[in-house]
């Protein structure tokens, strides 16, 4: 039950099946990352969790501690506490950070309660520090003329003030410098906890040497076709995926 | 999507009415009668009545302007109306001696809390005449009149004579006529010389009664070096059947003066607001018009500016929300007659479902003048496939030492802004309703706290009422 649970997903796009017979546990307290190809439907799986209506679901299941996500929409799904950290943030022109955050935690509370608003620019700006982001940051548009590095850390922000059950970051560490990549990994590892389970998308292996996840998932054509600890992913950074579709081939 | 809705607010706060029983009713539909009987009633001069029986056959003589505005004006059936209502009260003083019923209306919508909270004076007019009136005591020992436009002419003649119609004259536009011979209501106010009003003086328009036509005149003049912010506010009841708000409002700012002109109206979606707004500043006199359209079936209004004086300057800042089944056509006019003018026009319009907005500016600068400015942009945002934006923006400039700069910008709220909103927890509605705010935001940076306070809650309003 203390668990974000996909169970045998199938999942289409415009009639084009993406994800095929996907099947994932992640239970709390844990980190697990995928790892895979391109058009392999990693961000995929992300979308469709979080209930994004270009996603048609086909069948299967996705639970989180036992309630069931794929009836919910979008915005009860993040309520209920699935947080995305998007590959590709959106702008949102003329909305500053601080009054996203703030209208994100307030569509959290019971009608007719507010946020209280010294603790909440208290916990912003101690945040802010952690992840290196200047003060004036709170008043600038979401996302409007961020650096690609930027954006990724006003996600992880995001997420640290949320402080969602569940978080999928999806290829957050694309287009970071080393430096940017080892805040962004600070920041998520602050993040671990018994109460919280973690899915990190990701092409490259770089990104684990920061975030050291419990079981490394392979996944290709729509599911996962091999899982292991964090030597998976170092013998994918060496040898490529060539050899894990042999051996899919060969066991067929 | 979510039918949920999440901001807890009172969608419904003008939709109300009481039964009102009127001691004075000029019957329904136009005619010479029904002047005369608006007149005889308020007890005017002859010139007065000259006045409205003259404005009376202009309306009658001029065309709806159809060849260039939307063809709903001809759904306007001008006999069907009610031109004159009130209990023939006199405005109150004190709030406890305002009929209940009235007190009643504007309780529920929060005037006296208003007042007390941050207001220098306050009118309240329900239907034709005003209700209630009142300003601070210090600002009348300054010599700052305030009141309704009836008893500006009564008691103040020699300073409303001299600038009536003389902004807007009455043959200016076949509504502008309208409002001439049936005016009544709206504000008077004049600033002495120097005197420079810090807090806001604020008019509250309501109309209560069914097939009504409200038409007040406001006359507001700024003596040398003065200063005034006047806000107005405005809404009407869901009735089955069309309602007319024609007003004229008119601004003199004479030297160095500096008049604001707000206005954040929230009319019920069967309301024809069909409005002349103009100003007239003098040598270095300063005329701001703030001007938020939320609601109604048709509005048509236009501010402008007639910059007379040398280093005038003239500002309209409008943002219009045209929903479901409403057309916003509003802009601006800057009528540049004087070197060293500049002028501002900013304007933002959204359009939901099949909502249009039109934006038309008209800017002159002729080519004797030197060393004038205007800047234009217009952004409209829409909301969904089928709702529609228009701008056609007449701007003339000549002669070689003025400056024009004219921006505009058409763009969406986009389904992946709204699921990254969404992903973040705030329903469809609250989502589209912080895309629309981001939208205006740095324009409505400008306005008074407790008007864009106001305006945010009724854009939340609209949107969360759009979904579901």
């Amino acid at each position: 039950m203390n668990d974000l649970n996909i169970e045998s997903l199938n999942v289409s796009i415009d009639e084009k099946q993406i994800l095929k017979n996907f099947s994932l546990t992640i239970p709390k307290g844990e980190v697990h990352t995928i790892m895979g190809p391109n058009g392999t439907g990693k961000s995929t799986l992300a979308k469709a969790l979080a209930g994004h209506d270009d996603y048609t679901i086909d069948s299967g299941s996705a639970t989180m501690d036992g309630e069931d996500i794929l009836a919910m929409e979008v915005d009860e799904v993040s309520r209920a506490g699935l947080f995305l950290a998007f590959q590709y943030p959106i702008e949102i022109p003329g909305v500053s950070i601080a009054n996203f955050i703030r209208a994100a935690l307030s569509s959290r509370l019971p009608k007719g309660e507010d946020i209280d608003a010294v603790a909440y620019y208290k916990e912003l700006y101690s945040e802010m520090e952690r992840l290196g982001i200047d003060r004036k940051f709170t008043s600038r548009s979401v996302n409007e003329g961020f650096s690609g590095g930027e954006k990724k850390r006003c996600e992880i922000l995001q997420m640290a003030m949320i402080k969602p059950k569940y978080c999928i970051l999806d290829e957050t560490d694309s287009g970071l410098d080393i430096d940017a990549l080892k805040i962004v990994a600070d920041g998520v590892n602050h993040m671990r906890s018994e109460d919280r389970g973690i899915l990190v998308i990701t092409h490259y292996q770089r990104l684990l040497n920061y975030i050291v996840p419990d079981y490394v998932h392979i996944m290709m054509e729509g599911r996962i076709v091999k899982s292991g600890d964090k030597s998976l992913a170092l013998e994918v950074e060496e040898r490529g995926y060539d050899w894990i579709k042999e051996e899919i081939a060969a066991t067929v | 999507m979510s039918t949920e809705a999440a901001i807890d607010i009172d969608r419904e706060k003008g939709n109300f009415s009481y039964d009102t029983d009127y001691e004075y009713d000029a019957g329904v539909g136009l005619s010479k009668d029904t002047v005369n009987y608006i007149t005889d009633v308020k007890g005017e001069d002859d010139w007065v009545r000259a006045f409205r029986l003259k404005a009376l056959e202009i309306f009658h003589s001029k065309p709806l302007p159809t060849h260039w505005a939307t063809k709903d004006l001809e759904n306007i059936d001008f006999d069907k109306f009610r031109y004159y209502l009130s209990k023939g009260q006199q405005p109150s003083r004190s709030w406890d001696d305002v009929p209940d019923d009235i007190k009643a209306t504007f309780e529920r919508l929060g005037i006296p809390e208003q007042e007390r909270a941050f207001l220098a004076g306050v009118e309240a007019q329900f239907d034709s005449e005003a209700a209630y009136s009142r300003m601070k005591d210090e600002l009348s020992k300054e010599g700052v009149i305030f009141v309704g436009s009836t008893e500006g002419l009564k008691d103040h003649p020699e300073i409303f004579r001299k600038y009536f119609g003389k902004v807007i004259p009455t043959g200016d536009n076949k509504f502008s006529a309208l409002n001439s011979a049936v005016f009544s209501g709206g504000s008077f106010i004049y600033i002495p010389p120097g005197v420079k009003v810090k807090q806001p003086l604020q008019a509250y328009f309501r109309i209560n009664a069914e097939n009504f036509g409200q038409f007040e005149r406001t006359l507001i003049i700024a003596d040398e070096g003065a200063e005034v912010t006047y806000m107005e506010g405005c809404t009407a009841p869901k009735f089955e059947t069309t309602t007319l708000h024609s007003a004229v409002v008119e601004l003199v700012a004479l030297k160095g003066a500096k008049i604001q002109y707000i206005t954040v109206q929230n009319w019920s979606s069967n309301v024809f607001n069909l409005v002349t707004k103009r100003g007239l500043a003098e040598e270095d006199a300063e005329i701001k018009w703030i001007d938020c359209n939320i609601g109604s079936r048709l509005t048509m209004k236009y501010p402008g500016v007639i910059l007379k004086g040398r280093g005038a300057r003239g500002e309209v800042l409008s943002i219009a929300l045209a929903g479901d089944g409403q057309h916003q056509d509003t802009g601006a006019k800057m009528i540049h007659a004087a070197d060293d003018t500049t002028s501002n026009i900013i304007a933002k319009s959204i359009s939901i479902g099949e909502g249009r907005s039109t934006y038309r500016g008209q800017v002159h600068i002729p080519k004797h003048l030197k060393g004038c400015r205007n800047n234009t942009e217009c952004d409209a945002l829409l909301i969904n496939t089928n709702s529609r934006t228009d701008t056609y923006p007449a701007i003339t400039v000549r002669g070689n030492d003025n400056s024009v700069q004219h921006e505009a910008s058409v763009s969406k709220v986009n389904a992946e802004q709204i699921f990254y909103l969404m992903q973040r927890g705030l329903n469809e509605g609250e989502a589209m309703s912080l895309a629309v705010n981001g939208f205006i935001n740095d324009l409505v940076k400008q306005f008074p706290m407790e008007y864009s306070v106001e305006l945010k809650r009724l854009i939340d309003m609209e949107m969360e009422g759009s979904v579901g």
